[in-house]
């Protein structure tokens, strides 16, 4: 059962990094964000901790930040990501090294024994490097933000792993700050698209020295 | 009472977003940074607060005052402020400085790494529509690079926190907690290699979000974009909350007996920070971006201090509170020179102390106190790290640091001079130095000069114990 959700999420990590429409990709992040969402109670079980991180997670990644999102593309009226810094091809590519990099990496990594050999850790590392990949690549400034989700996606998946090191309050606050983030985010979007009549964020490059 | 500090802030932030009258929601900011100087100043008094949650120890203690300071100072001036740029309106702003106050005094006091990260997360998100506020294309650039990379810097600090939790996992710590106090008792036992992945990535997110080169490349922008008052409390207070929050994870490197890698690591960008600080300052053209390189140069000048340990951990904690104040001013009185001129560049600006009497000699006396010129409190705080480090026998860290410190004296006097010296020139605005715009840089300023003069034996104390919790227990 884990294993088939972290490998839904390494697939929709390939397909958030080789798509060029920006709906699809919103929806591909907030699907992630709603399988991330069963992690924790798939993991340790029905425990009132495990269902509310997953109820809350749920709401905020797979619901609220995805809504959020899609209300900023309506009103900047764009829906493709054009001419990226590196093509799609070649961001699958990385991609593809990048995961298989983090699998190898990971049989490296001196693991507690219960995780060795399972997906969590692998996974981890090949969302968070998609997430910086989508960061770097792409111009319009929804997709890093995108980026920036599919980045806090992998270290959530690492979180999971340490739910009781984490009280139920401070994830709250974590999730909370996370939604506020791309609340701003997003207004401040709005903001470039009404300035510079564009999201793409090469036009930002007034300040430098 | 702890709780009560925090709560304040969010209070007053309610308050302002439900009164109707301008001025009175200008006001609410002195009223509220008031009180919170005075409830700072009892519990800095007061006993050690502890708690599982939040709790002050000296070295909380210790920024607790200076930010509070620092924003009472500010928050005066910003009354002034406001009354000056009423079409842009304060309904945004008032409540954005009063939650990241609050925020600030969550992050200062919290005792569980979880905790911290969040309020450090919130300061974030609360100054970006502090940076936004002159609402043009370029605050719009500069807010969109602050927000991003201050955010994915964050995002790293909390990977570093579930390292040190796996530490925790790894190393058969029990119960495996994030609370402060609980990871410093069982930290001789935490796994080795995920405790230092985890330091390493606290001190990159952390060390975004102070502005430690080379993760530094928001700070020019977000600080020349921001009004004067957003970025002194930027440069003094935000920096030294984040610098708490990478002394947190060099007090846990060093309960666990890795200190030296800790410093090493703190040094190294330390010195990288002033170097670079350096270069950028010659011929700087824009004022305000001059003192964002200054921030990144201090910021290194306190990593210095930790990394060399010892005297220097005392002298660093001493510019921290030097550094704060002094930036406080540097801001204020550049904001004033902004405003007056509607130009921070060197262009436009030149003749400062004929035409705005107070706020270019303000600036000129901040210049001579943050290059570390006696009789100012930096030149002590300076004086004393290059002692602590030619002391412990770092010669070439000692001599490269001194040659770094002359370069910004030098690259910092070439942007200085020439826009404070020089015949008046006529101002298109009306702006006049006024009480509210000027009482607290100079302020500010008087604090530095005293603390150069004559340090109290209180505070002496207060630094020493802050210094003794980051040195090395035998």
């Amino acid at each position: 059962m884990t294993n088939l959700l972290l490998l839904t999420v390494i697939l929709i990590n390939f397909f958030s990094l080789g798509s060029a429409r920006l709906v699809a990709c919103i929806r591909a992040v907030a699907l992630q964000g709603a399988l991330l969402a069963l992690l924790p109670v798939a993991v340790h079980g029905l425990s009132g901790h495990s269902v509310m991180l997953g109820l809350g997670a749920f709401c905020f990644k797979g619901v609220f930040i995805p809504w959020l999102l899609l209300r900023a593309i309506r009103e900047v009226r764009i829906r493709r990501e054009m001419e990226p810094y590196i093509g799609f091809v070649a961001t699958l590519i990385l991609g593809a090294l990048t995961t298989a990099g983090a699998f190898i990496f990971s049989d490296f990594l001196p693991l507690a024994a219960e995780h060795h050999g399972r997906l969590f850790v692998p996974t981890a590392l090949a969302t968070m490097f998609s997430g910086f990949l989508l960061l770097i690549t792409r111009r319009k400034a929804l997709t890093q933000v995108l980026g920036y989700l599919i980045l806090e996606n992998g270290i959530f998946i690492f979180a999971v792993l340490l739910s009781e090191a984490m009280p139920l309050t401070v994830e709250a606050g974590i999730l909370l700050d996370l939604l506020v983030g791309i609340f701003v985010m997003g207004i401040v979007i709005n903001q470039i698209s009404r300035e510079f009549s564009t999201i793409n964020t090469e036009r930002l490059t007034a300040l430098k020295e | 009472m702890l709780l009560t500090i925090i709560l304040l802030p969010l209070l007053g932030a309610a308050l302002s977003l439900l009164l109707p009258w301008y001025q009175v929601r200008s006001w609410i900011l002195p009223i509220c940074g008031g009180f919170h100087l005075l409830l700072a100043g009892f519990l800095v008094n007061g006993t050690l607060v502890t708690g599982p949650w939040i709790g002050l120890d000296a070295l909380a203690k210790l920024v607790l005052i200076v930010t509070s300071l620092l924003f009472f100072g500010c928050s005066i001036y910003a009354v002034g402020y406001l009354s000056l740029c009423r079409e842009r309106g304060n309904k945004v702003i008032v409540p954005c400085l009063l939650v990241f106050l609050s925020a600030m005094t969550l992050a200062i006091s919290s005792r569980h790494l979880g905790l911290l990260w969040m309020a450090v997360e919130a300061t974030t998100i609360t100054s970006a529509p502090l940076i936004y506020y002159n609402r043009n294309r370029l605050s719009l650039e500069a807010t969109w690079k602050y927000l991003l990379l201050c955010s994915v810097g964050i995002g790293l600090a909390m990977l570093g926190m579930l390292f040190i939790a796996y530490a925790a996992l790894v190393g058969e710590v029990t119960p495996i907690s994030l609370q402060f106090d609980s990871l410093l008792l069982g930290a001789t036992s935490l796994s080795r290699p995920w405790l230092h992945a985890g330091f390493i990535f606290l001190l990159v997110g952390f060390g975004t979000k102070m502005g430690l080169a080379p993760l530094h490349s928001w700070k020019p922008d977000a600080y020349g974009e921001a009004p004067g008052l957003v970025g002194a409390l930027l440069a003094g207070g935000l920096t030294s909350v984040a610098f708490l929050a990478i002394l947190r994870a060099v007090q846990l490197m060093t309960a666990a007996g890795d200190g030296v890698m800790a410093r090493q690591a703190l040094l190294g960008m330390g010195l990288l920070s002033m170097a670079l600080a350096a270069i950028f300052m010659v011929r700087q053209p824009d004022l305000k971006r001059l003192l964002a390189y200054s921030s990144v140069e201090h910021m290194g000048i306190l990593a210095i201090g930790v990394g060399i340990g010892g005297l220097a951990t005392f002298g660093a904690m001493l510019h921290l509170v030097n550094n704060a104040l002094t930036k406080g001013c540097l801001f204020l009185s550049v904001g004033n020179i902004h405003r007056a001129y509607a130009s921070k560049r060197l262009s436009e600006v030149h003749g400062a102390i004929a035409t705005l009497p107070i706020s270019g000699t303000l600036f000129l006396a901040g210049f001579l106190a943050i290059t570390g010129s006696p009789p100012f409190g930096l030149f002590m705080s300076e004086f004393t790290i290059l002692r602590g480090i030619f002391g412990s026998g770092q010669l070439w860290v000692g001599l490269l640091m001194l040659l770094l410190l002359a370069a910004v004296f030098i690259g910092m006097g070439g942007t200085a001079l020439p826009a404070t010296q020089g015949a008046p020139v006529k101002l298109e605005s009306a702006f006049k130095d006024s009480f509210l715009l000027v009482v607290s840089p100079l302020g500010f300023l008087l604090i530095v000069l005293c603390l150069g003069l004559y340090l109290p034996e209180s505070l002496q104390q207060a630094l020493r114990a802050a210094a003794a919790l980051l040195e090395v227990k035998p």
